[in-house]
């Protein structure tokens, strides 16, 4: 029979060969990207650059227009976050703690939605968005997707745990809903609002079918756009493309390790859709 | 006191009426579209059931669905065991665990385009890593990315490597909930670590299994970006899945009448697997 001591070091074992494979790849696309052209493809491949070089960094840059892309993905996220973020906070507010005629029927229709995926629907909203001329607007990237289900459900399942007697003090000191909802709601909500801050965030920055729908413009390509237009192109030009990205992945990897608490409570409060 | 009437119209109108115009307004013009011959510049043709006829009866796109449902079928099960088992090896008591979850979960913080990328730079023939770490056992250059079965394994692999760490989350919280005394119950009784696993871990976590199940499926069913940047669909079709092949309809070859019937159709795929997870998860008490 096995010791307790043999079973731990197969299981570290395990995990640490399993965390290679995991790790090694990010690993490596980064590595690559530090070598310079002739090292990039060398062969036998050297693991670490021989000689850092940010050349690739600065092609990407200068040639292949990256900072535009950084810009118009940085604006979006930003924006459509907190687009959805007020919004999502409102409606999760008045069908949380509001009594109201045909709420349930408002539940019921976001509920029914939950599951429907936009790639069922990238068509018609299409449609939608170029009659109303937003086709190759950056606001039709930004505005279409904001009003996700899965933002009022999260707030309003939040809301629902707390206490109503907050509210009712409040509007015994005469109070009025708005007051209530800048003043009370958000301040408890705090943590629910962090939760879907960073899914706004991941949502966004990785999104990729909806841009893509959305506009046709090179000027208004967001970085995953641009990456896989590179990675779609004859010949790739590999070093600019993977320093690209090295760059692409970054800020939510920061965020993730900064934020990993929020980020794992999140994703078992809203386990029910990603 | 008393709620003015209008105020939660007031909260809620925003949210709806955004949701109204871009997917209410979307999900009823596209039942409609499906009906039409449309290129999206002249008027829109009613031509009643044609796009669904012409759809059911190419070949291509019954060998599509063939291919998306062998992908999601090879990608579901080995997401599944693969998460349990390391969120099954996070939960013991073992030194270091927040930092393995963290690298598991890495990859889930990485786009699938770029995914895909990173994968297909390993995996290119002359100059990828795999290569060459074949090559140091004397294996000759394997085209990974451009022989059919090959692609296929690729993007399985690269879809669970992409994934797990998300679906291992869960698993912690649902392994997590089991209370230990059952455990503690079945030491007494002289239970081996494999049999506590068979009879009770495995069972108490059949709700959230069947949650996993669910998710993953659609959340694979629906996969194109990461197949953009690693196979772009090819070598000839061979990696090509529903959505990609909906979007070249659509919008490649500006069928649009077409492209919404194929959308609807992805939809009631979608929506038969909602519902059945529905009637599970009654059972499965979610």
């Amino acid at each position: 029979m096995k010791t307790k001591k043999e079973i731990h070091w197969i299981t570290y074992g395990l995990l640490i060969l399993l965390s290679i494979m995991m790790l090694f790849p990010i690993f490596w696309v980064l590595s690559s990207s530090l070598k310079s052209g002739s090292e990039l493809f060398a062969w036998p491949p050297s693991i670490l650059p021989n000689k850092i070089t940010f050349i690739n960094y600065i092609d990407a840059f200068s040639e292949a227009n990256f900072g535009r892309y950084i810009f118009n993905t940085i604006f979006v996220t930003v924006t459509a976050t907190i687009i959805t973020l007020i919004i999502n906070t409102m409606a999760g507010y008045a069908l949380a703690k509001i009594k109201f005629k045909g709420s349930t029927i408002i539940l019921i229709l976001f509920l029914s939605t939950l599951m429907i995926p936009l790639e069922a629907l990238m068509i018609p909203m299409f449609i939608v968005l170029r009659n109303l001329g937003l086709y190759n607007s950056i606001w039709g990237i930004i505005i279409p997707p904001a009003a996700t289900p899965t933002g009022v459900f999260l707030i309003r399942q939040y809301l629902l745990s707390l206490p109503d007697e907050m509210i009712e003090a409040a509007k015994i000191d005469g109070a009025n809903e708005w007051q209530i909802f800048m003043k009370i709601i958000i301040p408890l909500a705090k943590p629910v609002i962090a939760t879907l801050t960073i899914f706004s965030v991941m949502w966004r920055w990785q999104d990729y079918i909806w841009p893509l729908i959305a506009i046709s413009d090179p000027k208004l390509y967001t970085l995953e756009l641009a990456l896989s237009n590179f990675v779609g192109e004859y010949s790739v030009d590999w070093g600019p493309l993977l320093a690209m990205a090295v760059v692409t992945m970054i800020p939510l990897i920061t965020v993730f390790i900064v934020f990993q608490r929020f980020f794992i409570q999140g994703i078992m409060a809203t386990s029910v859709k990603e | 006191m008393k709620t003015r009437t209008w105020v939660p119209y007031a909260f809620l109108l925003p949210n709806m009426l955004i949701f109204s115009v871009f997917v209410g307004l979307p999900a009823i013009y596209g039942v409609y579209y499906s009906f039409t011959e449309w290129n999206g510049i002249t008027e829109p043709v009613f031509v009643g059931l044609e796009n669904f006829i012409k759809i059911f009866s190419n070949d291509a796109f019954w060998a599509m669905l063939k291919r998306t449902f062998i992908y999601v079928l090879a990608v579901v099960p080995l997401t599944v065991i693969s998460s349990l088992g390391l969120a099954w090896l996070l939960t013991r008591k073992i030194k270091f665990s927040n930092i393995f979850r963290t690298i598991f979960y890495l990859p889930v913080m990485i786009s699938f385009i770029v995914v895909g990328l990173i994968w297909n730079w390993i995996l290119q023939k002359e100059t990828g890593l795999i290569n060459y770490v074949l090559s140091l056992l004397n294996i000759d250059a394997v085209g990974w990315l451009s022989e059919p079965i090959l692609a296929n394994i690729a993007v399985i692999f690269v879809s669970v490597w992409a994934r797990v760490g998300f679906f291992m989350v869960i698993y912690i919280a649902g392994l997590q909930s089991i209370s230990p005394s059952l455990y503690e119950a079945a030491e007494i009784d002289g239970a081996s670590s494999w049999r506590k696993f068979l009879n009770i871990t495995v069972p108490m976590l059949k709700p959230i299994t069947l949650l996993i199940v669910i998710l993953s499926f659609i959340e694979y069913f629906k996969t194109f970006a990461l197949v953009v940047s690693l196979t772009g669909g090819g070598p000839i079709d061979a990696t090509k899945y529903f959505v990609q092949y909906t979007y070249e309809v659509g919008f490649n070859q500006g069928n649009l009448g077409m492209g919404s019937a194929l959308s609807f159709v992805l939809f009631i795929i979608m929506a038969t697997i909602t519902l059945i997870q529905w009637k599970v998860s009654d059972g499965g008490r979610i």
